[in-house]
This record gives C-alpha cells, structure tokens and sequence, in this order.
C-alpha cells in the first residue's frame, strides 16, 4: 500500500480486494462478545474534521477503538478557521506530537493532498470537498459484493446530485475499475464535466438509468452547497430524479438499494423504498466500520517497525 | 560612449535584422549602422549567437507596492524585470489604495526613480477604488503619467460604466485595458471547467466566462470608437471574439501570457495536485485552448506577450487550493518560455516574438521604445536565443517565488539589460562581458 489513501487512484486493484477480504476478517470481530484486537495497540490516529460529519466519524472512531489504537478527536468549527491557524499549521503541530495516522475532512478538494506533503504521519481521506470520499467507495464495493457475490458486470445506477458528491467521484473511479457497468443520472445541470471520460454512461432519464440495475445508489440534494438554482425546486426534484417503489420496479428484482447518508426524505428518496426490503443503508452503515479498520489495519502494516 | 559591436541586431520598426553595431551616447542611441568606428567609445564586443533588440517591455505586471510589500516592491519588480530582460513595465492599479489618483500615481513612480532599474509605467483604475461605480479621475491619472487605465483583478463592473470609460479615454486616445470576465459565470470557480477540475473536485470557469465579457466590451470599442485592449486572453472563444472586432475594424488588441501559451489544466493533477502555483486567473485552460492561442500568436491576431507577473506571499500560496490566490510570477521566466515554445519550435520568428514583447507594446501604450532608432532611449535588451537555462527559484529576483516553471530546463535567456544607456542587468552565465 502507498503511504496515504488521498483517492481511489492510491490503490491497485489487487489492493481494493485486499481490503474488501480484509474487512471481512474484521466484520467478525464486531460479532464478538469483546470487540477490541490489539492490532493497532500502542498507535495514535488523530481524527481531523473540518466539516461536521456524524457517520463517518464516529465510524473511523469505532474502527480505531476496536483495532486498541489511541484516538484523537479534533473537530474544527468552520469559523475558527477564518481566523484561526493555517491547515499547514495545524498539521505542522500535530505532526510535531508525532501521530502514526492522520484521519482528515475538509471542505476543501485537495485539503488531505496538502497534509501529504507535509505530514509524515499516514493521510487517510475521510472526504474532501466535492474531490473523493475513499473509505465510502470501499465500503460501498464490500456491501455490494455481500449481496452479488461480484461487482464485474454488475449494472450499478447512481442517482442525485452528481456534480457536488465526492462519493460519487470514488464510487466511479472503484466501480469501473472492478468492471461495474456505471449509470448516472441527474439533472444535466448537476452533471460534472467529463464524467462520461471515466466510461460511465450518463442519463438524464432516470428511468432508462434504473431499468436492469443491479444496484441503485441514491446521493444526497446537498443543499449546503447549492449557490445556484441547479433545479426549480425540492418537489420537482422528487417528482423527477426521486426514488419511488414506482422507479425501483423498472431495476432488478432482486436489486439493492444504497445511499451514502445523511438522507432527505422525500427528496431524493421516498421513505418506502429506504425503509422497505431492497434497502442496504444500514448493513451500509454497519460495514463502513469493519472496511475501515481493514484501512487502518493495512496503512499501520507499511509501518517502519515491520 | 559605449559601442555594441558585432550583435545581430533585430530591430523590426526599422527592418534591421543582421549584423550591426549600436552606438549609445549617453541616455540616447546615437546611431545604428555596420562597422561603426568611433573613436573614445567603450567598445563592447557582443558574442556570437547574442541578439540585440529594443528593449522589452511587459504591459501587465502587479508591482504591489503601495500596501503589499510583503508580496513585491517596486524595487524587487523592477530587478525582477530587469533580470528578465525587460526594460520597461506598466503596472497595474490593485494596490492598497488603488491607483486610482495622481497621489499613487506619484508614489509609484518616486519608488521607481529610487528603484532606477527598469522604467515603470503606471496604469490607473478605470473607477474609483476599482468599485466599478465612478470614474476614476482619468485626467489627472494622465496627466501624472498613467499610460492606460483598467480595473484588472475584475472587469469593468457594468456595461454603462465601459462604455463611459471607452467613450471618455478618446480625448487622451489611451486604451482601457479590460480583464474579461462574466463574474456571474465564473462565482467562484478556481480552475477551468473541464476534465481535471471536474476529477479533482474544484469549481469551474468556462472559457465563456472571459468571451462574453469580451464580446461586451468589443462591441462597446465599436460602439463608442474606444480602444480596448484584452487583458491576459486565455480561451479560444476570446480569441475568435478579438478576431471578429478586427474584422469589423474595432479598435481592439489583447496579449496572452507565457503560462496560457505553455500549460494546460492537466497540471491541476500531476505532477503535483492541487499545486496552488498553477492556480491564477484566468485559469490554465485546456490543450485545445493552448494550441489555439499558439495559432493565435503565429497567425498575428495576438499583439502582446504581457507576464500579468503577480506575486504572492509563500504563506498565501501554502493553503488549500480553492483559498489561495490566484497568479504566479512571470517576469523572469517569459523570454526563456517565448525562446523555448514560439521561437526553437517553428512558431514565430525571432523579429515577430520581439514585436510581441516590445513594438506592439510600446505601439499600444504609446510610451517611448519599440525601436531602436537614432535618438532613441537606449532602452535595449540582449538576449541569447541559445543558452540553456534551467529555472532557479532561489535566484529569482522578485520577492515572490510562486512559479510553476521551477526546475524547467529551457533554451533561450536574457544576456543583458540597459536602459538608459546605463547596463543595469548581465548574466553571469552569459558569454558576454560589459
């Protein structure tokens, strides 16, 4: 493995498996009575999060306190930042108290690019900016491969905000990689320049995109941040891009339903459908734990004492 | 009395491209002909390969000074320029305050005259405080010695406000020099749209963007009899907007810079992402664009090379991408990439990179130089189209070192420059001895 995992691109795809077996091993230990290894006993991980965020936070929390690594937790309110240090500088100071791994989210694309090369310490993307959200895409590939046994061939859908989504981009780059046949759709106005590039094929029918999936991967209206008027309105929204029990019937029988969280019902998705059988959101939720201590695991085996 | 002998002088105004010898007087070229003989004079011999040519100028460079010293002086610039073979400047009105009065206009020149390097031309705001309401005092900028007036850094706020600024600056015939920019196309984009913005997550700028405005201000040139002169052109639809005003005879020119004629946004990716020295404004467009505007120099619609030199602080440029500043440095990198890129590879030829970056300039801002002719200032570059230059960031001379060139191994320099009669740069690494 690379020193860091900025993006998509840090991994071969002989190391996207490793970690997708990887977190199996570690799912396992989440069915013990005692859910802690001493794996990572003894390492500092520093939690460095520019942006509020429940899921994944506390998600890299848990996989670090159940791989025994000391943890440190440092939410940054956005208005310190203005005029507060410099993220050189903080990482300067952090680096200085000599930590194994430094977990960041920013609101700036690039934020963990500019840690890199800085920080000796492992730089492990939590998400940045509208750039990539690693660890989502992987667990995503883990939740998806569980149900189909596969991912080469697959017919993955993703729907939303399209041009905003980090998990997107990750999502893109690992499931063409893997041999998904990837779908798009959004409002041509939430389409990002050059996707098609990545071999996806992009609609802006949402029915086209659905009919046949295997998977359908719904993205968050992220109205924070919505500058301009990308769409009329939040109902037309839903009455155009939603995801209905209607629109889910056009896919797969057997076709799972994924989104990455937080969810605005009634938006991009009806209650129903992520309540109802075909929805994996929560096993989503549950193995985001288990890829990322396969992550941490993997990044803390480069280490210098092996 | 000083004696340039043996140089191949390129002197475009004057059809002159061989050997000939430049006599100087004093500030003055006192004659250019072959095999001067002219007893008391210090005679210099000037190496084969070494070209002598009018001096350079560089129509668009930030000097930041007043109220940004920390980024560049007056002083820095002009070594910085001088080092780079250019003799003169003109700088631009984004100062804290902005040249927008002859109080500023007098400043920047005192610290020029202090400086003595290379001449400095200011050019005033087009409105008071660059806050696109008001005209600026224009006459009195003039009369202090602005050559040109712009609010670069943003266009011109409002159709309204063009139109009075064209319409006003025919008394003085000086050109307002527009950066091109639809703001409310751009927001806050940070890169050009395309491709690696869109994988690397960062905001777009279309190339519209700068060809809307410019067809706004194109048509205003024509509508009023105004000169306008596009600032920093980096997209191919500015250029075909700039082709289709001199068609139609609009009194329009532009410049591109060396960055847009060399780079493209795939640097936004490799070899270092989110490098912040490869942000600035306008952004690296894409190749198509880049061959475009190349087309555009070889085929004589671009009139200037120009730097747009804009220095910031190494704590400006060391943040996240979308939060740092856009520029870089130019002035001591633009002839190395105008030898390496228009010249060695068949584009241009010497005598028309040499009307790019000193006669049409002078021609444009309507300042002595461009020529050398007898009487001339003896404002004069020499420069060695051969010399293998590899890019120094520790040598640089302006205070700021936000380049992307570092490092880049190129053919082509400067040997010398004089301005005044007076050598106030030679190269160490030149085979010229002054």
């Amino acid at each position: 493995m690379k020193k860091d995992l900025l993006g998509i691109g840090d991994l071969t795809e002989d190391e996207i498996h490793l970690v997708l077996d990887t977190a199996e091993a570690m799912r396992e230990i989440a069915q013990r009575p005692i859910k802690k290894v001493p794996t990572l006993r003894g390492k500092t991980v520093v939690n460095l999060f520019y942006e509020p965020s429940t899921r994944t936070r506390t998600s890299f929390e848990i996989a670090e306190k159940r791989l025994s690594a000391d943890t440190l937790n440092i939410a940054v309110a956005v208005s310190s930042v203005v005029k507060g240090e410099t993220l050189a500088d903080t990482a300067r100071n952090i680096e200085a108290m000599a930590p194994d791994m430094i977990v960041i989210r920013h609101a700036s694309s690039g934020a963990p690019h500019l840690l890199s090369r800085i920080c000796r310490s492992r730089i492990i993307n939590a998400g940045d900016g509208m750039h990539e959200h690693p660890t989502q895409a992987l667990l995503d590939a883990f939740t998806i491969r569980e149900h189909k046994k596969k991912i080469d061939g697959l017919k993955v859908t993703i729907v939303g905000d399209l041009l905003h989504s980090r998990v997107l981009r990750s999502n893109v780059l690992l499931l063409t990689r893997l041999g998904a046949e990837v779908w798009v759709s959004g409002p041509p106005t939430l389409v990002p320049v050059g996707l098609e590039r990545h071999g996806v094929h992009v609609s802006s029918s949402i029915d086209e995109a659905v009919a046949d999936a295997d998977v359908v991967m719904m993205l968050r209206i992220q109205q924070e941040r919505m500058h301009g008027a990308f769409f009329p309105s939040l109902r037309e929204y839903f009455f155009t891009f939603g995801m209905t029990k209607a629109r889910v019937a056009r896919a797969k029988p057997d076709v799972i339903i994924m989104h990455p969280g937080p969810m605005n019902r009634g938006v991009e998705i009806d209650s129903e459908v992520a309540d109802g059988p075909y929805s994996v959101i929560l096993e989503q939720v549950a193995n985001g734990v288990a890829v990322r201590m396969a992550v941490l695991y993997l990044l803390a085996g480069g280490s210098e004492e092996d | 009395m000083m004696l340039l002998k043996g140089g191949r002088v390129v002197d475009p105004v004057n059809g002159r491209d061989g050997s000939f010898d430049v006599l100087i007087d004093g500030d003055r070229i006192a004659r250019v002909g072959r095999d001067l003989a002219v007893d008391g004079a210090t005679v210099v011999e000037i190496p084969s390969g070494l070209v002598v040519c009018p001096g350079l100028i560089d129509m668009h460079v930030h000097l930041r000074e007043p109220g940004q010293e920390h980024k560049e002086t007056v002083a820095t610039g002009t070594a910085a320029a001088v080092a780079g073979g250019f003799t003169a400047v003109a700088c631009m009105p984004n100062t804290s305050p902005v040249n927008d009065n002859a109080g500023v206009t007098e400043y920047i020149l005192k610290k020029a005259s202090e400086a003595n390097l290379a001449r400095v031309y200011p050019i005033g705001a087009v409105s008071r405080g660059q806050q696109g309401e008001q005209l600026a005092d224009i006459a009195e900028l003039r009369q202090a010695g602005c050559v040109a007036i712009t609010d670069d850094g943003h266009p011109v706020a409002t159709a309204m406000l063009m139109r009075r600024a064209l319409e006003y600056t025919r008394m003085f015939d000086i050109p307002v020099i527009e950066h091109c920019e639809e703001q409310t196309l751009k927001v806050d984009g940070v890169a050009h749209e395309g491709y690696h913005a869109s994988a690397l997550g960062l905001r777009g700028i279309p190339g519209e963007a700068e060809s809307i405005m410019a067809l706004r201000d194109i048509s205003l040139a024509e509508l009023t009899g105004g000169r306008v002169h596009v600032a920093h052109m980096s997209a191919r639809q500015t250029l075909d907007a700039v082709r289709f005003g001199k068609a139609r005879g609009v009194r329009v020119t532009c410049e591109v810079t060396p960055h847009h004629f060399v780079l493209t946004d795939a640097l936004l990716a490799a070899p270092v992402p989110y490098d912040t020295n490869v942000k600035m404004n306008p952004p690296l467009r894409d190749a198509a664009d880049r061959d475009a505007i190349v087309a555009g120099i070889a085929d004589g619609s671009v009139d200037v090379i120009a730097t747009d030199h804009a220095p910031h602080h190494y704590d400006e440029k060391q943040v996240e991408f979308d939060r740092a500043p856009f520029g870089i440095t130019g002035l001591e990198t633009a002839v190395s990439l105008c030898f390496d890129r228009l010249v060695h590879a068949g584009c241009v030829s010497l005598a028309r990179m040499i009307e790019l970056l000193s006669v049409n300039p002078a021609r444009i801002l309507k300042i002595p130089g461009g020529a050398l002719s007898d009487g001339a200032p003896a404002d004069i570059s020499i420069l060695a189209p051969d010399m293998n230059v590899t890019v120094d960031v520790a040598r640089m001379r302006s205070k700021s070192k936000n380049t992307p060139f570092g490092g880049w191994k190129l053919r082509g320099g400067v040997a010398a420059t004089i301005v005044g009669g007076r050598v106030v740069f030679v190269n160490g690494d030149s085979r010229l001895r002054l």
